[in-house]
């Protein structure tokens, strides 16, 4: 309040009311209304509708799809982005740069340019697909595609969260942790993990949050076959065409509702987190 | 067994920053040694090196005659306590005392209740008891380096090696943590190690100083023999301030400050070759050396009486040259110096090298004749 009062209002009342009724405004328009409207529809036929279209088989399979492909990428992104971090961080070597950047490719590329890119290397008609064929290896229209496609748009997640975290934690803990007799296992387990868990999970729950929203890779790459190879994200996609409004909605509305965990477990971990990093720099 | 380092002729250079040039060096056992110097001396770096933390682009490192450059960190044996106590952030200060036993192989892994008593024992030694369930966050930066240091002692080594250990703390807690680490040392059987920029703290505590810069050891010897008869211009000048007088040598040894034939001090070492050379020198003199005596026609003129602690600073020019001058500030009143007034110069002791660009390392030292230090 103190510093406010240093600057002399400039605008008078009426532009500041403005203001706020514009940015109120934007938000009801653009994130309050259409996150009701998911809700309102899917329970448009009541609690019984709503059901009935969640327990469809197919619905079902989507949920277990979804939940496979992203369980997956989660394991693969998790040691994935705790190796890259850790030779990011901790050392400088030729190339670094360059790997840096190649990091950050997934986040730079359209989705749907990554799936085609799978299509072009493991389709029938790409670069290894006679030799998969030939073996009787199905990646594209199939689980693998599907899990390799998620993979691709979420890998920077983890590593991307842990970079800045080791470097800013310097590795002095893990030197007194050796010299005290530690082996490198038991210097990984004991003190690196513990001290990048916040940072872990937070990279952890961005990466699940996309892998299970992800629509233009995944959906080049699984060809849409219901119940077969549709996660929800896409089941919302053909349930709608299909006009099932209810039943798109309420997918959706399970969607909409990870959405909401999402966020409410990042602000969580956010505290948890500046908490932490704060009680950090003290120590420093 | 307390260690006995040997290190010869380590070089390290990190890109085209040589940060060590062929050092070699002698760690007598169960001794303190201070590793002074300013920082991008190498100190540190050599530290690093004996733990393991790093290694050597050539040369040596024997511990009780055994090379360890081979070994792994953890196979060596030694203690070390980082200037930013490096601390477990997620563990207490009881678990973080006990990881270096709890990590031992199953074999050679003490008891759980052996473990709480080796913690209890070590906590009391570094009078911390009562802290043993909190974080390290929760403790000042004295207690933590107490913890930090009771962790490196839980192993039992045989090396102590202290990079900087008080240089993030304010100066009280610093000077009790010195002389607490002082006894602590000479209360058991171990080598330490102590790297330090401040050289008060090496000449209080170490029983014997390794000063480097630029990557070199300039001198080693016990704080009296650095002190008194230090090798070079710099061991001279990081040890302290000093006054810098230029100088001729006259007859007899004595130093004759140049332009004006007067005589500063008598040599104590006439025969010296560079004694009797007639040679340029620099003669230093500390500020508590500097003798300042009120006289109406005197070649020094007072600029400056200020008081520092305990003692009273006089600034004052000589012929475009200024002096600094150390006395108790009970004597100044009597002493009759003012600022502005003019007084003659006396040195009491004194440490000559030859003026730059002649070849003679020695030192030559002086002192004054016939001059009673007032009381």
């Amino acid at each position: 309040m103190g510093e406010r009062a240093q600057f002399p209002r400039r605008g008078g009342r009426v532009t500041d009311r403005l203001m706020i009724v514009a940015a109120l405004a934007f938000m009801i328009l653009f994130l309050l209304l259409p996150l009701l409207t998911v809700f309102a529809q899917a329970f448009a036929q009541g609690l019984s509708g709503y059901l009935t279209a969640i327990l469809d088989p197919a619905t079902l399979s989507a949920i277990r799809l979804t939940i496979i492909v992203a369980a997956v990428a989660l394991v693969v992104n998790v040691v994935f982005g705790l190796a890259a971090a850790w030779c990011l961080a901790r050392f400088r070597f030729p190339g670094r740069p360059l790997i840096l950047t190649l990091l950050d490719l997934p986040f730079s590329v359209s989705p749907v340019v990554a799936g085609l890119m799978l299509v072009l290397l493991y389709g029938r008609q790409g670069w290894f697909g006679p030799w998969l064929e030939a073996h009787d290896i199905k990646i594209i229209f199939a689980l693998p595609g599907m899990i390799m496609a998620t993979i691709f748009v979420t890998l920077p997640f983890v590593a991307r969260e842990l970079i800045p975290l080791m470097e800013e934690q310097g590795a002095e803990e893990e030197e007194a942790a050796l010299l005290l007799g530690a082996s490198g296992w038991q210097m990984f387990a004991r003190i690196t993990l513990p001290k990048l868990r916040w940072g872990l999970l937070y990279g952890v729950l961005l990466s699940n949050a996309r892998a299970m929203g992800e629509f233009g890779a995944v959906s080049v790459v699984s060809g849409n076959i219901m119940g077969l190879t549709d996660t929800m994200s896409l089941d919302v996609k053909a349930l709608y065409d299909s006009y099932n409004i209810v039943g798109s909605f309420a997918v959706a509305s399970l969607l909409a509702l990870l959405a909401l965990v999402t966020l409410v477990a990042k602000t969580v971990l956010e505290r948890r987190f500046l908490f932490s990093s704060s009680a950090t720099g003290e120590a420093a | 067994m307390t260690g006995h380092v040997t290190i010869r002729n380590l070089s390290r250079s990190f890109g085209t920053f040589a940060a060590l040039r062929d050092v070699s060096l002698e760690i007598p056992a169960g001794e303190l040694v201070a590793l002074l110097g300013p920082s991008g001396s190498g100190k540190t770096t050599l530290l690093r090196i004996i733990a393991g933390l790093d290694l050597p682009d050539a040369g040596q490192v024997l511990i009780n005659g055994e090379d360890r450059i081979a070994r792994h960190p953890r196979e060596r044996g030694v203690g070390f306590v980082f200037q930013h106590y490096a601390l477990f952030r997620h563990m207490t200060v009881g678990e973080n005392i006990a990881f270096g036993l709890r990590v031992r192989p199953r074999g050679e892994r003490p008891t759980r209740a052996e473990i709480r008593s080796r913690v209890a024992t070590l906590l009391d030694l570094v009078q911390l008891g009562w802290l043993i369930d909190r974080y390290p966050s929760e403790l000042s930066g004295g207690q933590r380096q107490r913890v930090a240091l009771a962790r490196a002692l839980a192993i039992e080594p045989r090396l102590l090696l202290l990079d900087e250990p008080f240089g993030a703390l304010d100066t009280k807690v610093r000077k009790e943590l010195g002389a607490w680490l002082r006894d602590l040392h000479h209360g058991s059987a171990i080598t330490s190690l102590l790297v330090t920029h401040d050289q008060e703290e090496a000449l209080e505590l170490a029983d014997r100083i390794v000063l480097m810069a630029q990557g070199k050891v300039e001198q080693v010897g016990t704080p009296a023999e650095l002190y008194t008869r230090p090798a070079t211009p710099f061991v001279l000048e990081f040890l302290g301030e000093a006054n810098r007088l230029p100088c001729r040598l006259g007859e007899g040894g004595a130093a004759v400050l140049a332009g004006t034939g007067d005589v500063l001090a008598h040599g104590l070492e006439p025969d010296h070759p560079l004694a009797r050379s007639g040679a340029d020198v620099t003669l230093y003199v500390r500020p508590h050396d500097l003798l300042l005596e009120p006289e109406h026609e005197g070649p020094v003129v007072i600029t400056r009486v200020r008081m520092a602690g305990a003692f009273a600073k006089v600034e004052a020019l000589m012929q475009g040259i200024s002096l600094t001058a150390l006395m108790p500030f009970h004597r100044l009143g009597a002493s009759g110096l003012r600022e502005g007034e003019h007084a003659r110069l006396r040195v009491l002791h004194g440490t000559a090298f030859a003026a730059e660009g002649v070849e003679h390392p020695a030192a030559l030292r002086f002192e004054a004749r016939g001059v009673t230090v007032p009381a």
